[in-house]
């Protein structure tokens, strides 16, 4: 076992960027979950953004365009899933999986002529004096910009949802949407922006992964990151803070785990494998011990003349 | 005549004629672990499965489904496959090995190939191929270019195929650069890029400046390349793509000769039951060409190991070997007898880290 072969300083800053995909498809859905639609489709939104962005980025080379295109390919797919579930009124769950399916198929067909293709770099930001801190600067100075831009949607979600008169009425139509409505509140429209929103955040967690952090295009890449997301959302009982948290608790224990095993730490391998899931479970289940419950109306179908 | 019958004996001539056609194709069927766009192990049993499409032409009918989980998911797609006229099943992971069993059960007239397992029947064959041999030569090149002394190696699940790479490539290392040490992380899976690239990313930061890895994506490859100076192998295929750097070389499958082999034998009415182990010698593991990243001696040696294994000359397990807790294996000039092989569960002497049981 040789402990010091572990770098604190570098598993920080990685666990930073293995959270960080996570972290930004888990804060779309949860706002999706606020306004009180539960959309299970984000690993195909994930995926078809990894390949839609990855294919921008490399036919324009530039790798902020490649994000762009993957928040407007994840909303694309989930305006899918805004017709089937606010105008044809279908089963949100059923339409949630199918999303996923027909996304992990159509991003194959894609990403065809991609296989193989290196993606434009995406360069960590460097801040002259800032960045050459020791410790913090490899851990706060010294990444891409999507990673700041994550953790600046999880800020700005949390301030409009608790501050802002459109968080309160996004909050009143998950709670219970026949009020908000007759309150004269658009509740499908807000819904649909929601659902949009959190396709376009799926998009750029699955971009960040074939751009960012692998970065490739492979089949299937996302590998079910989308899952771990909407569990995540629950775990973290629906609260921005805690998404983050729950985020960094998996990237890290995730990296850590990997850490250890390399320094040949005497745990058996299959503890480690599985304290990724376990410590964010029991964490998240322990801080959601107060009141707080999933939104009153999630996933229930809302329908004016109800 | 009344209509029911029409369409009755329509559908008679109907079912004639599409029985007709059944009886002239051979059907095949593939299952995959991964997307056949995974670059490394999948991909290379789907240009095995074009290579037969390719050799009898209408002949044959191939079917494939790809990401199927191993374990009774890939139970489901197979009993699907034999329903639906299946001749020949190839399975094409380790995980595969039960529920193939269970499904040939079920269908005698079908032919099953479960690759890289031990368990057969009277209609279950397995193959496999000598990847340890590849392992050798990657080896070799790994301990002559490494600076740190530290190499990489990523596993996938703690089977004897993937322990006997480990064992394979240390040896050859440790032969040229006594010094060597290896780093294994396991990875508990054959394809998640993301999870790929973190596991060669912590090598790489602890020191390794050599990555192998006994999963199946390239993102390993992706990873080494932004770190720079390290080196990787391509993994089941050539993953040329990443060539120069990283990617220094590669073991390659090449399973179209033996699918073709075996779907003749089924169009013959000559498949019998075998237990195939092919090597470099016999052309199912192909080493990827050297990139000029490798010094020129050490590309003259990697190339004389080959053709050594090749001929028969070499074998990779030749004693004096240990076991890594000190105990003899194989005494000196002794070769590893195939059983030993197929089911290996310990490292040799000289690697440190447990294998997870």
């Amino acid at each position: 076992m040789d402990l010091s072969a572990i770098n604190p300083v570098l598993l920080i800053a990685s666990l930073m960027v293995a959270a960080t995909p996570l972290l930004l498809a888990a804060i779309g859905e949860l706002v999706v979950e606020r306004a009180g639609v539960l959309n299970l489709g984000v690993e195909g939104m994930m995926i078809v953004g990894a390949i839609s962005g990855f294919a921008i980025a490399v036919e324009t080379g530039s790798p902020w365009l490649g994000f762009l295109g993957a928040a407007v390919g994840g909303a694309l797919l989930s305006l899918l899933f805004v017709i089937l579930t606010q105008v044809a009124l279908a089963n949100q769950v059923a339409s949630g999986l199918s999303l996923t399916l027909f996304g992990l198929g159509l991003s194959s067909l894609m990403g065809q002529r991609y296989v193989g293709v290196k993606p434009p770099q995406m360069p960590d930001i460097h801040i002259p004096g800032l960045s050459d801190l020791p410790v913090l600067g490899p851990i706060l100075f010294s990444h891409d910009l999507m990673l700041y831009l994550g953790v600046g949607i999880i800020a700005a979600v949390w301030a409009v949802l608790k501050y802002t008169r459109a968080g309160l009425i996004l909050r009143a139509v998950g709670e219970n949407h026949d009020a908000a409505h007759a309150l004269g509140y658009k509740v499908v429209r807000i819904r649909i922006a929601a659902i949009l929103f959190g396709g376009a955040c799926a998009g750029l967690g699955g971009a960040y992964i074939s751009l960012i952090r692998v970065p490739q295009w492979t089949e299937g890449m996302t590998a079910g990151v989308g899952w771990i997301a909407l569990a995540l959302v629950v775990f973290a009982s629906w609260k921005p803070w805690r998404v983050l948290l729950g985020a960094y608790l998996f990237g890290g224990v995730t990296v850590v785990q990997l850490n250890l095993q390399a320094a040949g730490v005497a745990i058996p391998v299959e503890y480690l494998a599985m304290s990724p899931y376990l410590v964010t479970i029991l964490v998240l289940v322990i801080l959601s011990a107060d009141k707080s419950s999933a939104p009153a109306s999630l996933g229930r179908i809302f329908h004016a003349s109800h | 005549m009344k209509l029911t019958s029409l369409l009755a004996s329509a559908a008679m001539v109907l079912g004639l004629a599409t029985g007709a056609v059944a009886q002239d194709k051979t059907k095949v069927g593939f299952v995959y672990v991964g997307p056949v766009g995974d670059g490394g192990w999948t991909y290379e049993h789907n240009q095995g499965r074009l290579a037969v499409e390719a050799e009898f032409g209408d002949k044959v009918e191939t079917v494939f489904v790809e990401n199927v989980a191993e374990g009774p998911d890939s139970e489901r797609v197979m009993t699907q496959m034999a329903l639906n006229g299946a001749d020949l099943i190839f399975t094409t992971s380790f995980g595969y090995m039960d529920p193939t069993i269970n499904v040939a059960k079920k269908f005698p007239n079908v032919k099953f190939e479960h690759a890289t397992g031990y368990k057969t029947a009277p209609n279950v064959s397995v193959y496999s191929a000598r990847f340890y041999e590849g392992r050798a030569v990657q080896g070799t090149i790994a301990g002559r270019m490494t600076k740190s002394n530290i190499v990489g190696y990523i596993g996938s699940y703690p089977i004897p195929e993937v322990i006997r790479g480990i064992n394979s490539a240390y040896i050859h290392a440790k032969k040229v650069n006594p010094d060597v040490q290896f780093k294994i992380v396991w990875a508990f899976t054959w394809f998640d890029p993301a999870k790929e690239a973190d596991a060669a990313k912590v090598l790489i930061e602890q020191g390794a400046d050599v990555i192998l890895q006994h999963t199946d994506s390239t993102a390993p490859q992706a990873a080494a390349k932004n770190a720079g100076n390290v080196i990787t192998f391509g993994q089941a295929s050539d993953m040329g793509e990443y060539a120069p750097m990283p990617r220094v070389s590669s073991i390659i499958d090449n399973w179209a000769p033996y699918y073709i082999e075996r779907t003749r034998a089924v169009m013959d009415g000559t498949w019998e039951t075998v237990n195939t182990w092919n090597g470099i010698g016999q052309g199912m593991v192909g080493i990827g060409e050297i990139s000029d990243a490798v010094p020129a001696d050490v590309k003259a040696e990697a190339l004389a190991l080959k053709a050594a294994i090749a001929s028969g000359e070499h074998h990779p397990f030749t004693g004096p070997l240990n076991k890594q807790d000190g105990s003899a294996w194989l005494a000196e000039g002794e070769v590893a007898d195939d059983g030993t092989l197929a089911g290996m569960n310990f490292f040799v002497e000289g690697i440190t880290g447990d294998i997870p049981q």
